[in-house]
């Protein structure tokens, strides 16, 4: 067993922001356990990926290059890797968790005789690793028990991704061999459904409806609100999900990111898929009637009531304050 | 086409959660427990599928005697039979142990497409589906909101982030993790409550599929979060919360 394996991920060419956190959980575990980090770009041409995290930190970086690696398959992401780990044999191999990393991770766990402990939210001495449960109502501490590498994906935002540092870090490339036949799945270009009509990322406030609203007959409640602030309308998942209001309006990591300087979140519970799109917010406020909702986490101020009697009454009390 | 459905039983959504007195998980007594959301619309994809197509759809689960509710909730809402892996110390097996089961129960049906959701309410790993992929050796795809049936296998589409979506080609047999709202869901008719109770429920436990149970990774404790933030949370009633709240907006957080 020798070290830590850090496997980055690229968006439009670039190592993604949430790749950076990884690697600050993959540095936090290597001043744990004393395991040297080797961070990993994957991909068709991988020689600016590679500079571009050799300029930024002094760990060793592995360049996983292969023609049929260009676009994102499952199959050739898992036969690569896994070659990697087999030569590497390391110890543990870090994932930023993105949609990506859930995509494969877990089948080329499965492939060591592993289990990927997915969405880590922090590393304890032991180490023993932290993530929701219940969707984030709970926290469970996990504790890697097998003999082969623990695999685990951090997620955005837990990890404060480090400042650069100085030094010159090897770069080493592996060469994987791929069987095509053996990648299944045909993938096309990404693209977005339909013309974005509504900019919640810009918006500077948002009152958002989850589903304690109950129905969409009860919507007019939550838009009158956003009315009399001058507030954009957007909702969690299981609202766009019910066809209540269009896809465009959702907030989280299927969604918009937002940061406004006001977040109303009215009837949302909280799981991290939608806070993850809005806890940037600079004020939070939550209308929940369960005190125990994990949006009360994130919340600056909280009230815990039945929305169907706060909603008219904030929508008053705004309407006399902005007379 | 022949169509397995993994649903998982998980507690309401809504249910009060406590810890357990050994702190290692929630106290099950007294809950009342619910489909999966994903796996609602999992089994609502095969049952279109097979409305288009023909074929069957046979609904699996792993987990305790009360698991039986609902997989005969799936099978009023119109799975044609079920099979029950009978498992009381699921919670002590990891997603490699529970994928297991469910890949040696998948294994002898021979099916053409394997849908399971997204993730659980209860774990919510989103990982059963894929590791059940490569237990199988199938190619899959996960967080789909349409399955389409072409000539030579699938066409799904598949949810990216940020608003983004690409469409995958797959060969069948394959796996399929389905993401929440792709469809509408149905709710089980009177009828379909009737037929369901005369439909066949296939049980296996788990001992009898003799997969290795022991666990990789083990959930030691489970807590109530740290707060990131400290809340100031408003009291009185509506419309004294409501009054604070909007003096705060405007005084303190100055963002009226």
């Amino acid at each position: 067993m020798s070290g830590i394996l850090l496997v980055l991920e690229q968006r439009d060419g670039h190592i993604s922001r949430i790749s950076w956190e990884a690697l600050a959980a993959g540095q936090m575990l290597a001043s744990q356990t004393g395991l040297p980090v080797s961070a990993i770009v994957v991909g068709a041409a991988t020689e600016s990926l590679a500079a571009a995290v050799a300029a930024k930190t002094a760990v060793r970086v592995i360049r996983v290059e292969h023609p049929l690696l260009a676009q994102y398959t499952a199959d050739g992401f898992i036969q690569a890797l896994h070659q990697l780990i087999q030569a590497e044999a390391p110890a543990y191999v870090v994932f930023p968790h993105s949609y990506q990393v859930r995509d494969y991770a877990p089948a080329l766990a499965a492939r060591c005789g592993s289990v990927l402990i997915g969405d880590v939210t922090g590393i304890g001495e032991g180490p023993f690793f932290t993530r929701q449960l219940m969707q984030g109502r709970l926290t469970g501490s996990y504790r890697p028990a097998g003999s082969g590498p623990c695999f685990l994906s951090v997620q955005a935002g837990a990890f404060r991704a480090g400042v650069a540092e100085a030094g010159a870090a090897e770069v080493t490339t592996f060469p994987p061999a791929i069987d095509p036949a053996q990648i299944c799945a045909t993938p096309s270009a990404p693209f977005r459904a339909s013309q974005q009509t509504v900019d919640l990322g810009s918006a500077q406030m948002i009152v958002s409806v989850g589903r304690g609203i109950k129905g969409e007959e009860n919507l007019p409640l939550v838009r009158e609100l956003a009315t009399a602030l001058g507030a954009e309308l957007a909702a969690s998942r299981p609202i766009c999900d019910n066809g209540w209001l269009p896809m465009e309006r959702q907030v989280g990591s299927s969604g918009q990111t937002v940061a406004p300087k006001l977040y109303v979140a009215v009837g949302i519970s909280g799981a991290i898929q939608h806070l993850v799109g809005m806890k940037g917010s600079q004020c939070i406020v939550a209308i929940n009637k369960d005190p125990g909702a994990p949006i009360f986490e994130v919340a600056d101020y909280g009230i815990v009531a039945d929305l169907f009697e706060v909603l008219p009454a904030l929508t008053e009390e705004v309407r006399k304050a902005k007379g | 086409m022949k169509i397995v459905v993994a649903i998982k039983q998980v507690p309401e959504r809504d249910a009060q959660i406590r810890i357990d007195s050994a702190g290692k998980w929630i106290e099950e007594s007294g809950l009342q427990f619910a489909l999966n959301e994903s796996d609602a619309y999992a089994l609502e994809e095969a049952l279109q599928l097979k409305e288009k197509h023909g074929g069957e759809v046979v609904v699996l689960s792993v987990g305790p005697e009360r698991v039986g509710t609902t997989i005969r909730e799936a099978l009023a809402k119109g799975a044609d039979r079920a099979i029950h892996v009978v498992c009381a110390d699921i919670g002590a097996r990891d997603a490699l142990g529970v994928a297991r089961l469910l890949a040696a129960a998948i294994q002898p049906e021979g099916p053409d497409l394997v849908l399971a959701g997204l993730q659980s309410e209860d774990l919510g790993q989103g990982q059963t589906g894929v590791i059940v992929a490569q237990l199988l050796g199938l190619p899959h795809a996960t967080l789909i909101l349409q399955v389409e049936k072409t000539e030579t296998g699938l066409r799904v589409k598949r949810e990216l982030e940020e608003g983004w979506y690409q469409t995958i080609e797959l060969p069948i047999p394959a796996v399929l993790t389905i993401q929440s709202g792709g469809n509408k869901l149905r709710y089980a008719t009177l009828m379909g409550i009737k037929r369901a109770k005369t439909k066949e429920v296939r049980t296996v436990t788990a001992a009898e599929l003799a997969v290795a149970a022991a666990p990789v990774v083990v959930l030691e404790r489970v807590a109530l979060p740290q707060k990131q933030k400290t809340t100031q949370m408003l009291p009185g009633t509506a419309k004294e919360a409501a009054a604070a709240l909007v003096e705060i907006l405007k005084f303190e957080a100055r963002v009226l």
